[in-house]
């Protein structure tokens, strides 16, 4: 086992795949010579003719990588920001995520659209966005939400290897985390949660970034006592229902961490799954509490942001409302 | 057309404040004082410059990432960009912006959009409203080349033709898209050329002469206001600094553009150039030039001050101002 950060485990899962399979290509504005880490180096390995710099122009990028997908490449495509993604809303919603429906099941698009996602840092409402949500309501796209090195690693590998459209967050927050990662080749299967704690009193949904804070909370009040268990999804779509369902059949009570907006988001989405199971409902104790985003963009005022974002107090004043302890 | 001496200085002096506000700005990044992240201006102050000075105060102006020159130049005011900067409740907008999305409606400014190409329809939009509601009123879209190979560009341009709006395009091209140089992103040598697909005039200008600059965008205002159409306007200029403030440290020393380059686009800089100019006219004086320089360090000091003893916003504010 090695510690890497969470943009070194992306480098190197791209590395690896692009080694074994001919087919791999990785496109996007300045992954030649990259700001942040993610593609560092990559155009030194590989070359420009796998590594290719795009013009600004998204959709039609995203749209060449659909194509690319649909005639036997595995391109991933990076959008650079994933607020930059709704310039390529066409392609991505109407193209990549409907062709293989649409043709009666005669073609694959084999395709990774990453980009930096989550709150930057006093950068607004362009740059600051977190659309993992939006996308879970568009049929015909996975969706992959990592929290840690490893699980970065091995889900971009398990993604590249897919044959759908695959979208590919990269929490800029979590850019730095370090982790453990072994030395040999891996994946982290979609559509397969991860239990991040385990506890008994609570059942903590945490997405991407509000993973390590949903840790902090567990930590803090497992010296009163509370035993939270928190559950990473790590993928949205296929999302594991058996095991969102099977850990609030445990601990009664569930609450759920999402950095996104609250209307029709991914919290929202588990809360439904885990109240529509029958099997599931009648064990709930108390109210599902949902801890997102305040329901407005990102004001770039770090006083502003702070109150919008979610942080470790809202989800522990969120456990205590379950506990009825609040 | 000859321009009077009072123009001509006043020209000088807003490229000045706009230089010296830039690099205060970017100091007070470094030291830490203003959190969000600064694209700056500096090296491409003529264009804003000598395009607004076109405008009136009813015209429109739309603009980028880096827009502080372009909003400066429409005559907004420092302090409350300074305080914008700073996040502050006293800033243009609230502490909401930040340096990216600034906007003064009361001037016409109607607003930085950090996504590239995304000010275009929107100001064609203004443009549209101005023909429907019968005003002589003029928009200037303000974008970088990077914006040119977005396909809101050719359908914004597109739409503009074909309704015969209102409109300038200008297009500051600095030669780089972020690290991406034009030489690969953009198939023609000179952006105006694209404006021959879409049936309206392009014409390509330096974009370091204030004066080419204004002489340009006037007839290109001047057509507008006319009612003959919309024009593109590409001026050639060039970023001293990084895409963003401090970018050299995220690249780790790799650079993208030579020193060579740098220092030959610095040689010609907008503001000497002018300078010597009006000084060979007798127009600008060595006491002149520093009783503007110290003219504006004090506008400048002001709004820092401005900007440093604004309230913050309180954290509930930040639900304010979403629906009307």
């Amino acid at each position: 086992m090695r510690e890497v950060n969470f943009m070194q485990a992306f480098n190197e899962g791209m590395r690896e795949e692009m080694h074994r399979d001919k087919t791999v290509f990785f496109m996007g504005e300045d992954v030649q010579l990259p700001v942040f880490g993610f593609a560092l180096g990559l155009v030194d390995e590989f070359g420009p003719e796998r590594i290719i710099n795009t013009p600004l122009s998204e959709a039609g990028f995203v749209g060449a990588g659909v194509g690319a997908a649909a005639a036997g490449m595995r391109p991933v495509v990076d959008l650079s920001v994933f607020g930059f993604a709704y310039l390529a809303m066409d392609q991505i919603a109407s193209e990549a995520a409907k062709m293989r429906y649409m043709f009666g099941g005669q073609v694959k698009i084999p395709l990774v659209i990453c980009g930096i996602a989550g709150i930057m840092g006093s950068s607004a409402a362009h740059h600051s966005e977190s659309p993992h949500g939006m996308f879970m309501n568009v049929p015909g796209l996975k969706i992959v939400a990592p929290s840690t090195p490893y699980d970065c690693k091995g889900l971009l590998k398990a993604a590249i290897r897919d044959d759908n459209p695959v979208l590919f967050f990269q929490f800029i927050q979590l850019g730095l985390l370090t982790g453990a990662i072994p030395d040999e080749d891996y994946i982290v299967p979609l559509g397969v949660a991860d239990l991040k704690r385990e506890g008994t009193d609570v059942t903590v949904v945490a997405i991407g970034p509000m993973v390590p804070k949903a840790l902090t909370v567990a930590e803090n009040l497992a010296k009163e006592g509370i035993s939270l268990e928190v559950v990473d999804p790590r993928t949205l779509v296929p999302l594991d229902k058996p095991a969102i369902c099977a850990s609030v059949k445990k601990t009664g009570r569930l609450v759920i961490a999402d950095e996104a907006p609250r209307t029709c988001g991914a919290a929202a989405e588990i809360a439904a799954v885990v109240v529509e199971d029958e099997d599931t409902f009648g064990y709930l104790d108390a109210p599902i509490q949902r801890v997102t985003r305040h329901h407005v963009p990102m004001p770039c005022s770090p006083v502003l942001e702070r109150f919008v974002v979610p942080d470790e107090g809202r989800i522990e004043a969120a456990v205590r409302k379950v506990m009825g302890k609040s | 057309m000859a321009i009077d001496k009072d123009k001509l200085l006043e020209l000088y002096t807003k490229m000045l404040l706009i230089r010296r506000f830039e690099e205060r700005s970017a100091d007070l990044l470094m030291a830490g004082e203003i959190p969000s992240g600064i694209h700056s201006s500096i090296g491409q102050e003529a264009v804003a410059v000598g395009v607004c000075a076109n405008l009136r105060t009813d015209d429109c102006v739309s603009s980028t990432h880096r827009a502080h020159g372009h909003l400066i130049a429409k005559g907004g005011d420092i302090k409350l960009m300074m305080a914008e900067l700073y996040c502050k409740r006293t800033g243009y907008c609230k502490g909401k912006g930040g340096s990216m999305h600034m906007a003064d409606y009361s001037i016409g400014f109607i607003g930085a959009c950090a996504l590239v190409g995304g000010g275009l329809p929107v100001a064609t939009g203004v443009a549209l409203a101005a023909k429907l509601q019968g005003k002589d009123q003029v928009t200037v879209a303000f974008f970088g080349d990077g914006a040119t190979n977005e396909g809101t560009f050719h359908e914004s341009i597109n739409l503009a033709s074909i309704w015969n709006l209102p409109i300038v395009y200008v297009c500051e091209n600095n030669m780089y898209a972020v690290t991406t140089p034009t030489s690969y992103s953009i198939p023609v040598k000179d952006v105006a050329t694209r404006a021959v697909a879409y049936g309206i005039p392009g014409e390509t200008v330096d974009g370091q002469d204030v004066l080419a600059v204004s002489a340009a965008a006037g007839t290109a205002v001047e057509r507008a206001r006319q009612g003959a159409g919309p024009s593109l306007l590409e001026c050639k200029t060039y970023r001293y600094l990084g895409h963003f403030v401090s970018e050299e440290f995220l690249l780790g020393g790799k650079n993208y553009r030579t020193d060579d380059e740098i220092n030959s686009w610095k040689a010609r800089d907008a503001i000497a150039l002018f300078g010597t100019k009006l000084m060979e006219n007798g127009v600008l004086t060595k006491d002149k030039v520093a009783s503007i320089e110290a003219d504006i360090k004090a506008k400048v000091e002001d709004a820092v001050t401005f900007a440093r003893q604004g309230p913050q916003p309180a954290p509930e504010e930040a639900l304010e101002d979403l629906f009307v």
